[in-house]
This record gives structure tokens, C-alpha cells and sequence, in this order.
């Protein structure tokens, strides 16, 4: 930039006004700033942090996972002994949170689809109590809840001796709930593979069922069939083997019940808790979709000459689904994340298992990092399920 | 309703309109409106009465109000001498005794300023100046060392200032990071585009207390050697990180709600990127989204609780602190229902808040 | 540039927000930020825990003050940080803590492994069982089946499941990360058996709605010294915390406590002299004031008076001396010569 040429320097500036105002320039420098301070933020905590390792003499890397953990669980789905090591407690963690979350969102969906109906329920008294009921349990931290369920769970119920039996066979008492389960007999996995074949019959008799109602118009009894077919094949089964009958009864054996199926206090005060304070979002989310649905729709259908159970399986659900399905699937995240606070009340999740494990070798980088990976995992898993359903639901829509 | 109606004119013949209008006549319409509703009725009744008669007794017939753990060891009801006993402990958490006017006085400003706000139309210029005037009054109250205030450390602050700090401090703070990383995650940048995606995907993904934990046992390892961060901070940074994420998902609803229009309109204007979102497209689309802000602030209020995992003194731990000590021991669902109550009262009074919120700017 | 200026900003807020604390020179530290910082239980009625004024009290508080006593002359110059057992290491390694008084057990491997350096043990315990009497169990070996009530992530919790290993028999753990709220469960009957050091123990039963349904059972499994703990490297700050805990049991010793340790500074005794200071040197040597072990008995008291305080016969811990007991008494309570 001489001066004295003025011809250049224009020329120069207009050369260099356009090149700093490109859009597309300037779109790549800001984006190479933006990731530079990203890289030098994280380069800054990085450095940091393994300075303080190295400082602090602070062991790292993934070697624990092969060392014996050497503390019980208290629940498990597989076998598991103090014996074993770090990697399988936290696979026997990991394993309860799919447990609870499996079941807490099946109960949830029921129960909330359950309270959003009875929000809408023309009965003044039920309606009242179910929008009670979803105002209060969404306006109470759920920790403060499973709080409360855990205390309220030993507080209330007696100690196995005097267990209560409210059913022959189940006993509740501060252990948790026992109940009976069938003895095994060599018939039980015919019966499954039973069943398994009925839900196969099933399906394609309502392909058929369907294809024919759309060639001739006549209705074919799908539900009462199905239902047939499903508990008819495995009773077979079960009545050709002699129907064998022996329960395994829960006992009283020094401690504790042994036989039967246990459910634990922590368990049962996490489940409880998860699935009323879920379900509450879950009928608001329910009742939104089935209000979204217009009155003319119920009009229509019931003009046409569907019968009510009808109109809500064929006309209002499959449209309600597709305003429920995406919402839902964030609630459904939502409980399996809220599992996490198991640690609070003492049940063996994943996140539990990690603190103990962080403590005990005192590797907290890499146990927050397993944490933080698995429930990524639970979500991705959750949402892409979740994801191909409402693709499934959707093409309905046609 | 058609045999309800036929029943009024079979028995009550030509009174049939007084009958509408009765109580009789709304019980009927809403209560036993055919027989599967009956049923229901009954059934609902009897389950009420049996839940209902029981607890008033156990709550406010048999229950102490005043009296020491021993009296009511003896009793059978509620004690709820568990509350006055300990009030200012469960409220205020380690706070100086003598000191504890000053968070009473700030949580009665919070409060004030809540109400002022619920008024639109004091939502002007100096509706953001009250706030901040608000804030730092509230912050000296706490913190003192100003106007010949004792100094108090944070570290003692506790109990439902912390609470309320944690969640509104939180919020405000969360808001201006979850609207940059909205405007990111819409941006066509590609390399920021991947950043706030990964930022917000991340976050969402991984419970809270991940968060909490990675506050209180990593955070110090990020720094370079003799920084340290206050406990209490480093739970608000987990808690501010963690919201954000939630507000830019809300925010970046708002955005997509804008149409076309307006964005062209504003480049053709010939305004730039800055003055297009800070002009144009933000002030409406986060107008949009007021009412779900409120949600996030909801659950933001109902979150904080988890800090009781890490040792914090929120209004739940210094709850659980008292049925800690022996005296108190066994008293729990009395202190839980006390606790829940306070929260009850904040998130729904907030919760309905943002419904009117709603329908007054739908309309 | 913007934001790297808000980056700039945003550092600049966080180093004002916080304090400096330099390893090595933990005493300068300590002194330039006008306290001490002390990380407790919180929850261990006995060893840390606030009164229902928000005070902290118990033994591991008043080591705590003992430690400040010596440094600032003056008790209240502390700060207190309820930790959890996951925090309580990191917050002593990353320097958010100067010294930890958190019932923590001396192990080798935290000794080494952590980073660590245990100071002068406050607290010598024994990990035991409590159980119901309607059980009829009266050794631990008789204990297979029970389902135990444990604190996670403790010694505890290893201890226990190695005992039951070791005579081959089956347990089923009940974990809860809440002193008080794994009593509760204990006493509503969740598990069999409470296992915990047994100074912890004793303060359960007695708070039990029947103390005499439960008997502590005779055997004890393990060794748990409660010391407290500072960062590994930094001898003078180590040297300190170990004599605050030495003074108090040095004075019981010499038969000082707080009320009478303005007369004992006339004492003849060159040995009471040179503890409290009278006849300087010990204060120096530690780089302290020469009044240090006058203070901290005058202000926090001597070893017997913290214990009684806190877990002794008029508390409801209703603890023994035992093992706690000064060595002329049959304890191992044993302070090395002040001079």
C-alpha cells in the first residue's frame, strides 16, 4: 500500500472489502474460531486435568474393570459374588436400570393412559380426582417422592414374621413383596413356544382378517379370536401335560422368604415412584392427544356405526397416537434418566454401582464417563425404538 | 342424560325446571349419569372414604402441633412438632441464627418481584432494571460485607435460599447460553451446527445428577493447580450447563415457529445476521416461548433437589438432616409432607402462571 | 474475538470467585485465607453433624477447631463442608478441603494410592453387628442368609462382604447412603443386621424406639483407626494437624482441661510449662503461636472433655472409653513427649 497510486489502493480496497464480506469466507473463519476456542477450551481442562493426575499420583485408564470388586450387590439379575470383578458389577447395575426403566415405562404407559382418560371422564368426581392427582404429583421433586415411598414402604409394612398375606401365596412385609410362581415342569418352555406360535398365528390371521374385511365388508371377531388363540394354545399344552400344578410357595426359613419371586423394598419404592410421578406428565400428554382429536371425529364414526370400543381403536387412537408418540417418547427418557436417583434410596442401578466403584478405586474421571456413556446408550436406544414407531403409527396417515 | 331426563318428567312432572338448576339435578348430570358412571361414583366414593377419614385423623385430630419428640412418641397421630421445632434450621441451613432475617427479607423481595411480574404490563425498559436492582439488593442481603452487613460466606448459605438460588439464578443465567445454542444448532455453519448438536444431544442424554457428580468430584480437576471453585458454584455451573441445553431445545421451537417472511423481510433490509436475530426474529420468537420457559423453570425448581446427593444444603437435606439427629428420628413422613408442600405451593402456583400466560398471548 | 473476550471474562470471574490454595504450602494458605477448611460427615450424630441451630458438633468437628485453635488462636475461624463418602477424597486432592475430619478409616492403600497422608488417629473403632435379641444370634458366625444393612462405599462394605466370604456363608446387602435413614430401616425390621463401626453402633442402639430389643454382638472384624487426613507432601501442615489431636490427649495426660488451664499456667511442672507455652519453643518449632496447646485446651478442651461431649456417657451415643482410653487407663491413647 503505497502512497501516491491512488488507482491501486482502490482497487486494492475494494479487492479486500470483498474478500473480508464473502459470506462464505467469512462463514469458514468464523467457524475456525469457534472451533478454536472449542479445541483450546478443551485442550485447556484437558491439560489440566492430567497435570492434577500426575500431580495428585491419581491412577487412571480402564485397568480397574479387572480387578475383583470385592462388595455384594444386593440385587441381580445374573449370578454375582463379591468375588467377581468391577466390569460385572457394573454390567449387574446396568442390567437393574433396564429392569426398572423396562418396567416402570411399560406400567407408566398403562397408568397414565388410565388417568388421561379418567381426566376426561364425564364422572365430575373422577375427572376432579384425576386432574388432583397429575397437578400434585408433577408439582413434587420426584427424589422427594421416592423420599417418601422408600420410609413409607418399611414405616407401613411388618417384618417377615408377621408378613400380611392378602392373597394365598403373596406376602408383603418390609423385605418387599414375595409371591408364589409355578414350580418348574419340562411342559413350561412347550407352553412358551405356545404362545410364541399363537402370537405368530395371531398376526397373520389379522392380515387376513383385514384383507377381507376390505375385499367383502365383513367383519371378522379379530379380539375374542386372538385372545383364543393366545391363551387357548398354551392351556393346551399345559392340560396335556397332566396340568401340573405345584407352586413354588415362599417360606419362612431363618431370615427370610426364600422360593417364590422377590420384589424388594428399593425396588418397589423406585418403581412406585417412577411410575406415579411419570405417569401424571404421561395422562396430560394423553389427554392432549385425545383432545386434539375433534368432536366430529367421535361424530362421525359413531354415525357410521361403530361401536365405542370401535370408535377409540379404529378413529381416535391411531390419530391421537401420532400427538402422543413424540412427547411420550421424551417422558419415557425422562424415567429411565429419574432411575438414576436409585442411589439415593439404595437400589443397585448402574449409577449406584458406579459411585461405589468410583470410591472404592477412587477413579472418578472414568466412572463418571461410564455413567455418562450408558445413559447415552439407554436414550439412543430408547429414541431410535421410539423413533421407528412413530414411523410405523405415522403411515397410517397415509 | 336422555334417562336422567326421562326420569325428571316421570317423577317430578312439571317442576322439571327447578330440578335443572338444583344441586339435585348436577349431581345427577355429573355423578350418576348412567350406570357405568354409578358404579365409578360409588366406587370413588367408597375408596375416598376410606383413605379420606383415616388421614384427617391421623393429621389433625390425633397430631401434635407444639409439643417435644417424646409427647409425641407416646401419641399416635402426626407430629408435626417436627416443623416448628426445626423450622429455622430446615429453612435457612447453617445460615448465622441470629442472622436470619437478611434471606427471610431477600426471599420476601423474591417473592414481591414474582408478583410485580405477573403483571404484563409491567414488562417495559425498567422491568429488566427492577430485576437486576432486585438481584444485587438480594445478593448483598445474603452475602453482606456491604452497608456494615456481617459478611456471610456462601458456603453457609442453605435451606430454600439455596433453592431458590440454584433455580433462578440458574435460569437467567442458562437463558442467554441456550439461546446462542439454539441460533447454533439453526445456523448453516456446519462445524457450529455439529457443536451445538453434539452440546445439546449430550446434555439431554445423560441424567443430572451425571452432571452433579462430574461438579463435585471432577470439576476441581479441570483447573490448573490452587484454583478452586466454591462447592455451591461448581453445582450452579452443573446446573446452568444442564438447563441450557433444555432452553435452547424450547428456544429453537420458538424460532422454527417464525416464519420465511420475516427472515427475508429483515435481509432484504439489508440488516446483518446480528441485528436480523436481535431485531427481528428473536423478540417474537421469544415471546413464543414464554410459556414453556416457565415448564423449564418448573422443572429447573424441582431439579434442584438432586443436590442433596452431593452434599448440598438444599430444603430437602437440611430436612433430611433434622430426621437425622435422634430425637426426630421416625418422623419422616411428616418433614416429607412439609417439604413437599413448599414445593407444591411454588411450582403450582408457577404452573398456573404459564397457563393463563398461554391463553393471554394466544388471544 | 468477542468471545474470546467473554472467555477472558468469564476466567476473570472464575478465579475471583475462587480462592488460591498452593499443595506444599497449605499453612500459608491457610493463613493468608483467614480459615480453615475442613471437610466432615454431616450426618454422623456424634462425629459431624449441625444441631438444630445449624452448629456443627461432634468429635470430628471439635479436631476440626482444635487444628484452626493452633493455626488462628481462634476456634470459629473454620469452615465446615459436609462431604459425601464419593466427594471426600477428590475435595482433599483438589484443595477445596486443607484437612479432612470425616470418620475416614487409615488404610494403606488410601495412604498411598489416594494421595493421602493420615494425621494422629482421633477415633479408634471396630467394625461390629447389631441385632434384633428376638433373633436369638449371638456370634456373627451364626449370620449366613441375613440380609445386612451396610453404608456404600465404605471400608464397611468391603469388610463385611470379605468376613461372610471368608466363613463361606450368604449375604444380601441393603445399601443406603444416609446414616440415619439406614437405622430407620434397620429398627423397621428392612434388614437382620446393622453393620458399622461399632462406636456407631452404640449411638443406633440408643436411639432405637426399644434399645433393649438390640445387643451389639461380641465380635468385631475389623481394625478402623478414624484419623484425619491431609495431602500427601505437605509435612509442616501433617506435623500440625497431628500435634492439634496430640495436644488434646498430652492434656488429659497432664491433667489439663478447660477450666482449669489458666491455673495451670502457674503450674511448676517444667512439663506443663513447656506444653502450654510458658517455657517457649514447641510453638516455633511447629511454626505456630507459643500458645497453641493453651488455646486449643482452653478452647476446645482436652481429649476426655471432646469425647464426653460428643459420644460419652451423657450423650445418646452413651459410649465407653475402651479402646479410646489414655494407655494409663488400658486405652491406646498415647501421646509422645511435648518438648
Amino acid at each position: 500500500m503505497k502512497k501516491g497510486n491512488p488507482v491501486i489502493s482502490t482497487e486494492d480496497a475494494a479487492q479486500r472489502a470483498a474478500w473480508i464480506n464473502d459470506p462464505k469466507i467469512r462463514a469458514i473463519l468464523y467457524q475456525i474460531a469457534v472451533l478454536g476456542i472449542v479445541g483450546l477450551l478443551g485442550y485447556y481442562l484437558f491439560s489440566n486435568t492430567v497435570e492434577n493426575l500426575k500431580r495428585q499420583s491419581i491412577a487412571t485408564g480402564f485397568g480397574f474393570l479387572n480387578k475383583e470388586a470385592s462388595f455384594e450387590i444386593g440385587e441381580s439379575l445374573i449370578p454375582y459374588s463379591a468375588a467377581d470383578k468391577y466390569i460385572k458389577a457394573l454390567l449387574v447395575g446396568a442390567l437393574n436400570t433396564i429392569k426398572v426403566a423396562f418396567i416402570g415405562i411399560i406400567l407408566t404407559v398403562c397408568l397414565g393412559t388410565f388417568l388421561g382418560i379418567a381426566r376426561l371422564s364425564k364422572n365430575w368426581l373422577v375427572s376432579k380426582l384425576a386432574a388432583v392427582y397429575i397437578e400434585v404429583m408433577q408439582d413434587i421433586p420426584i427424589l422427594l417422592q421416592l423420599f417418601f415411598w422408600y420410609s413409607f414402604f418399611y414405616d407401613i409394612l411388618p417384618s417377615p414374621r408377621e408378613a400380611i398375606e392378602p392373597l394365598n401365596g403373596v406376602f408383603m412385609s418390609n423385605r418387599g413383596l414375595v409371591f408364589a410362581v409355578p414350580e418348574w415342569h419340562p411342559a413350561h418352555p412347550y407352553m412358551a413356544m405356545a404362545f410364541v406360535a399363537g402370537c405368530i398365528g395371531v398376526y397373520f390371521m389379522r392380515r387376513w382378517a383385514r384383507k377381507r374385511q376390505e375385499r367383502t365388508g365383513q367383519i371378522f371377531p379379530v379380539f375374542t379370536l386372538s385372545l383364543g388363540i393366545m391363551i387357548g394354545l398354551p392351556l393346551t399344552i399345559w392340560l396335556l401335560a397332566g396340568a401340573p400344578h405345584k407352586m413354588n410357595v415362599p417360606e419362612l426359613v431363618g431370615f427370610n422368604f426364600t422360593g417364590g419371586l422377590n420384589m424388594s423394598p428399593e425396588f418397589g419404592a423406585l418403581l412406585i415412584g417412577l411410575v406415579l410421578y411419570t405417569a401424571a406428565f404421561v395422562a396430560e400428554i394423553v389427554r392432549a392427544g385425545i383432545q386434539a382429536i375433534g368432536k366430529g371425529q367421535t361424530e362421525a364414526a359413531m354415525a357410521i356405526g361403530l361401536k365405542p370400543g370401535q370408535v377409540l381403536s379404529l378413529v381416535i387412537l391411531p390419530q391421537a397416537l401420532r400427538v402422543i408418540i413424540p412427547p411420550l417418547t421424551s417422558q419415557m427418557l425422562n424415567l429411565t434418566k429419574n432411575s438414576s436417583l436409585a442411589v439415593a434410596i439404595g437400589f443397585p442401578d448402574f449409577v449406584s454401582v458406579a459411585s461405589t466403584t468410583i470410591n472404592q478405586t477412587g477413579q472418578a474421571i472414568e466412572g463418571i464417563s461410564l455413567i455418562m456413556v450408558v445413559y447415552l446408550c439407554f436414550s439412543l436406544l430408547t429414541s431410535l425404538f421410539m423413533n421407528w414407531y412413530n414411523k410405523k403409527m405415522a403411515l397410517v396417515e397415509r | 342424560m336422555t334417562q336422567s331426563g326421562k326420569n325428571n318428567i316421570q317423577k317430578e312432572g312439571l317442576k322439571a325446571p327447578i330440578i335443572r338448576i338444583g344441586v339435585v339435578h348436577w349431581i345427577k348430570a355429573n355423578l350418576f349419569n348412567g350406570v357405568f358412571n354409578s358404579i365409578l361414583t360409588i366406587v370413588t366414593l367408597f375408596l375416598l372414604y376410606k383413605v379420606i377419614p383415616p388421614f384427617a385423623r391421623w393429621a389433625f385430630i390425633d397430631s401434635l402441633w407444639f409439643s417435644s419428640a417424646e409427647q409425641c412418641r407416646a401419641g399416635s397421630g402426626a407430629c408435626w412438632s417436627i416443623i416448628p421445632a426445626n423450622i429455622r434450621f430446615i429453612l435457612f441451613g447453617f445460615y448465622p441464627h441470629e442472622l436470619h432475617w437478611r434471606p427471610f427479607v431477600a426471599m420476601i423481595m423474591l417473592i414481591g418481584l414474582l408478583l410485580y411480574s405477573k403483571n404484563r404490563n409491567h414488562w417495559n425498559r425498567s422491568f429488566g432494571y427492577i430485576w437486576i436492582a432486585g438481584l444485587s439488593i438480594m445478593g448483598i442481603l445474603m452475602k453482606g460485607g456491604l452497608f456494615g452487613l456481617t459478611p456471610v460466606d456462601s458456603d453457609q448459605w442453605g435451606g430454600l435460599p439455596l433453592t431458590l438460588m440454584l433455580s433462578f439464578f440458574g435460569m437467567f443465567a442458562a437463558y442467554p447460553l441456550g439461546v446462542l445454542l439454539a441460533l447454533g444448532r439453526r445456523s448453516q455453519m456446519p462445524a457450529v451446527k455439529t457443536i451445538c448438536i453434539l452440546y445439546i444431544e449430550l446434555i439431554r442424554g445423560v441424567p443430572l445428577i451425571s452432571l452433579l457428580f462430574m461438579s463435585a468430584v471432577l470439576f476441581p480437576l479441570f483447573f490448573p493447580e490452587g484454583v478452586t471453585v466454591n462447592k455451591i458454584i461448581r453445582a450452579q455451573a452443573a446446573i446452568i450447563l444442564f438447563t441450557a441445553a433444555y432452553i435452547a431445545e424450547v428456544v429453537r421451537g420458538g424460532l422454527q415457529a417464525i416464519t420465511r417472511g420475516q427472515y427475508e423481510a429483515a435481509e432484504s433490509l439489508g440488516l446483518n445476521y446480528v441485528q436480523k436475530m436481535r431485531l427481528i426474529v428473536l423478540p417474537q420468537a421469544l415471546k413464543i416461548v414464554i410459556p414453556p420457559s416457565v415448564g423449564i423453570l418448573i422443572s429447573a425448581f424441582k431439579d434442584t433437589s438432586l443436590v442433596v446427593i452431593i452434599a448440598l444444603y438444599d430444603v430437602l437435606k437440611t430436612t433430611k438432616s433434622v430426621l437425622a439427629s435422634p430425637s426426630w428420628m421416625g418422623f419422616s413422613p411428616e418433614a416429607y409432607l412439609f417439604v413437599a408442600l413448599i414445593y407444591f405451593v411454588c411450582c403450582y402456583s408457577m404452573s398456573n402462571y404459564s397457563r393463563r400466560l398461554e391463553k393471554e398471548l394466544q388471544t | 474475538m468477542k468471545l474470546s473476550k467473554l472467555w477472558l471474562l468469564v476466567m476473570a470471574v472464575v478465579v475471583a470467585l475462587s480462592g488460591a490454595a498452593f499443595a506444599g504450602q497449605t499453612l500459608d494458605n491457610v493463613k493468608a485465607k483467614g480459615f480453615v477448611q475442613v471437610g466432615v460427615n454431616g450426618e454422623l450424630f456424634g462425629f459431624g453433624k449441625p444441631d438444630e441451630k445449624g452448629v456443627w458438633r461432634g468429635l470430628d468437628v471439635d479436631t476440626g477447631r482444635a487444628i484452626a485453635v493452633a493455626v488462628f488462636g481462634d476456634a470459629n475461624k473454620i469452615k465446615f463442608i459436609p462431604l459425601t463418602a464419593v466427594q471426600r477424597f477428590t475435595a482433599l486432592q483438589s484443595g477445596e478441603i486443607d484437612v479432612l475430619c470425616r470418620n475416614a478409616t487409615q488404610t494403606l492403600g488410601r495412604d498411598t494410592e489416594l494421595g493421602l497422608d493420615f494425621a494422629q488417629v482421633n477415633y479408634y473403632d471396630g467394625q461390629g453387628f447389631l441385632v434384633p435379641k428376638k433373633l436369638k444370634i449371638k456370634r456373627a458366625k451364626k449370620l449366613d442368609g441375613a440380609t445386612v444393612c451396610v453404608l456404600p462405599g465404605t471400608t464397611t462394605e468391603l469388610n463385611v462382604a470379605d468376613y461372610f466370604r471368608l466363613h463361606k456363608m450368604k449375604m444380601k446387602p441393603v445399601v443406603i447412603e444416609n446414616t440415619a435413614e439406614l437405622a430407620k430401616a434397620f429398627f423397621a425390621g428392612r434388614c437382620d443386621v446393622l453393620t458399622s463401626d461399632a462406636s456407631q453402633l452404640a449411638g443406633t442402639r440408643a436411639v432405637a424406639p426399644k434399645p433393649d430389643d438390640y445387643i451389639i454382638l461380641p465380635d468385631i472384624i475389623s481394625k478402623e483407626p478414624l484419623a484425619p487426613a491431609v495431602r500427601h507432601g505437605d509435612n509442616q501442615w501433617k506435623d500440625i494437624v497431628t500435634y492439634a489431636v496430640l495436644a488434646m490427649i498430652e492434656a488429659e495426660e497432664l491433667g489439663i482441661n478447660s477450666k482449669n488451664v489458666d491455673e495451670q499456667l502457674k503450674s511448676a511442672n517444667p512439663i506443663v510449662q513447656r506444653f502450654l507455652g510458658v517455657s517457649p519453643g514447641n510453638g516455633k518449632a511447629l511454626g505456630l503461636d507459643e500458645k497453641w496447646a493453651y488455646n486449643i485446651v482452653k478452647q476446645v478442651g482436652n481429649y476426655g472433655e471432646i469425647f464426653e461431649r460428643n459420644v460419652g456417657k451423657n450423650t445418646p451415643l452413651k459410649l465407653q472409653r475402651g479402646l479410646n482410653a489414655l494407655w494409663k487407663n488400658g486405652g491406646l491413647m498415647y501421646s509422645p513427649p511435648f518438648k
